[in-house]
């Protein structure tokens, strides 16, 4: 490992001193002051003068208020955080000439991609921990309820899975950077792909849930359900699905099921009317452990791919 | 000068796809020599040195640098090389104190070993008043000499220095020119200098070789090729008229 240390060094300090690290914090820190102050305060009247139900302390994660709910935020917003963290990571180093010099100094050659990543990460739990230590704070003023220990251990998890989540945006955008030449060309890449998972993954899925089980006028209960189920299907491709879907349950014990109402079978639906307790917090991951497995997988086969990629190419100065 | 070989090549070569770049190339360099490595551009050069490196990997052929397979052994290899690219880069939001301090970090020197080195280097090349500036805001020759200065905090046994004075003012070529000689005379650095400037190579280099679509079509001292090729032997010799005479019956 030869060198990742003083690679790690540079690029955290680089991170660190950059306007844009300075301008994505200041944004996050805003936006998340302000859903915290609006949320808390719509929990406080609407709780005032009777008994505090369990978890309300996760409430201010969850519920939306006005705009949003914070953990929709994070689902929203934390890609942009890991692509703009690495859209130029090496096509940078390529284009001022400091990848061959850099490749030159004894370390190995994949010090330099794993060191680039780790600083990404590092910024990123940085992020998103104070993204949730303003919140928490912020909440315990407003709401004056001190979590208990499952509540603590439902926001670890759901920081765990939030810094992987935007770990694999930070990957494809290292990914992005290798592949392109040009600095601009990898940032729309970035870019598009975004978009393409945030809003034309969930139009394909019922476009295409239309295309092979179309509904008709006249409702049939099993005709609806195969076209939810395939729509379900397509659209946990992209990992903002996934990522929305284990963090909803994580975060909120009531939640059971990942699966909509109409997917539920009768049975299930009548048990989960009728027993409404909060989920064990073993059991609300037992739900979406493979949401989390899928999602910690294309993480690492993300940053593996542009590994390959990297070490396979070409180092010139010109 | 009879001297052990440090740098070695047999055969070397490296085609991308039907292109050949470096064609059976059989070389050996001698410690304590400078190479003046001439031919047009991309002739091969830079190809050459990127093998010798272990940044490019050979077709065919082997290379040894002090013993060591570049491919098999780059680490080893680039502990012992110092290599200054074409176009060095350098991060230019960082001033030149943090630069060579980042190349010492990444040549495992711890700060306290290194920050001494760092002000002697930029002292010997005089960028010492420029120290605290940002590298972005230097001009051509400053970023050349800060290049050498990467070389003198580093120590290398052997240097690749690829176009050092390209682009550069008379004045800037002969400063270079003079920081490449003392690196070999003081420091006793190998040196394998690819260059355009004919005049300055003829100046330092022991020997020359000179390569033109991915052959070395000659090797050996500037009065042997000369007493060779033009038949002239006398200490006034032009390396220009040297190497115009063997790039016209090198090219078809």
């Amino acid at each position: 490992m030869t060198g990742i240390g003083a690679i790690l060094r540079k690029e955290l300090a680089d991170h660190f001193s950059s306007y844009r690290f300075i301008i994505l914090f200041a944004l996050i820190a805003m936006v998340s002051l302000i859903t915290t102050y609006m949320v808390g305060m719509g929990l406080r009247e609407e709780l005032g003068g009777i008994a505090k139900p369990k978890f309300v302390f996760l409430m201010l994660f969850t519920s939306t208020g006005p705009l949003f709910s914070l953990v929709q935020f994070v689902a929203f917003f934390g890609p942009l955080i890991g692509l703009i963290l690495g859209f130029d990571a090496i096509n940078r180093e390529r284009a001022s000439g400091t990848l061959s010099k850099l490749a030159s100094q004894p370390i190995y050659r994949d010090a330099i991609i794993n060191g680039k990543f780790l600083s990404g990460v590092v910024i990123i739990a940085i992020m998103v921990i104070s993204i949730v230590l303003v919140v928490s704070g912020l909440g315990l003023r407003l709401i004056g309820v001190v979590p208990g220990i499952e509540e603590l251990w439902r926001i670890v998890i759901y920081l765990i899975i939030s810094v992987f989540y935007i770990s694999f945006w930070l990957g494809i955008s290292i990914l992005f950077s290798i592949l392109f030449r040009g600095i601009a060309t990898s940032a729309l890449a970035t870019l598009a792909m975004w978009i393409f998972f945030s809003f034309f993954v969930s139009m394909g899925a019922s476009v295409l849930a239309n295309s092979i089980v179309p509904l008709e006028t006249r409702e049939d209960p099993e005709r609806l359900m195969k076209h939810v189920r395939v729509q379900r299907i397509v659209s946990l491709i992209s990992p903002m699905q996934l990522y929305n879907d284990s963090t909803a349950i994580i975060i909120d014990p009531m939640r059971k099921t990942t699966r909509s109402l109409v997917l539920m079978g009768p049975i299930e639906r009548l048990s989960s009317e009728r027993f409404r307790r909060p989920l064990a917090l073993s059991q609300s991951i037992y739900v979406v452990l493979p949401h989390m497995i899928t999602l910690i997988a294309i993480t690492f086969i993300c940053f593996g791919v542009s590994y390959a990629v990297f070490m396979r190419q070409e180092i010139r100065s010109v | 000068m009879g001297k052990k070989p440090v740098i070695e090549t047999h055969n070397l070569t490296k085609s991308y796809g039907s292109q050949v770049a470096v064609n059976d190339l059989t070389l050996s360099i001698e410690e304590g020599e400078i190479f003046g490595f001439l031919g047009p551009n991309g002739s091969g050069k830079t190809t050459t040195l990127l093998m010798l490196l272990g940044l490019t990997e050979p077709t065919g052929g082997w290379a040894r640098v002090s013993g060591f397979d570049p491919t098999r052994e780059a680490i080893k290899v680039k502990r012992i090389v110092g290599y200054i690219p074409e176009n060095i880069g350098f991060y230019d939001d960082m001033d030149a104190v943090e630069n060579l301090l980042y190349i010492a970090r990444l040549n495992n020197m711890a700060d306290p070993v290194s920050s001494p080195k760092i002000e002697e280097a930029l002292e010997s090349v005089g960028l010492r008043d420029e120290a605290e500036k940002k590298v972005g805001a230097y001009s051509r020759g400053m970023r050349q000499r800060l290049g050498i200065a990467e070389i003198l905090i580093k120590e290398p046994h052997i240097a690749f220095l690829d176009e050092p004075t390209l682009g550069l003012d008379p004045e800037g070529t002969t400063t270079i020119t003079g920081y490449i000689q003392s690196l070999s005379r003081d420091k006793n650095i190998t040196i394998l200098l690819s260059s355009h400037d004919l005049k300055q190579v003829q100046k330092i280099s022991d020997r020359i070789g000179i390569m033109i679509h991915g052959k070395m079509i000659a090797v050996g001292p500037i009065e042997k090729l000369a007493r060779e090729k033009l038949g002239i032997d006398d200490r006034d010799i032009s390396l220009d008229d040297v190497y115009m005479k063997y790039f016209q019956e090198g090219s078809p």
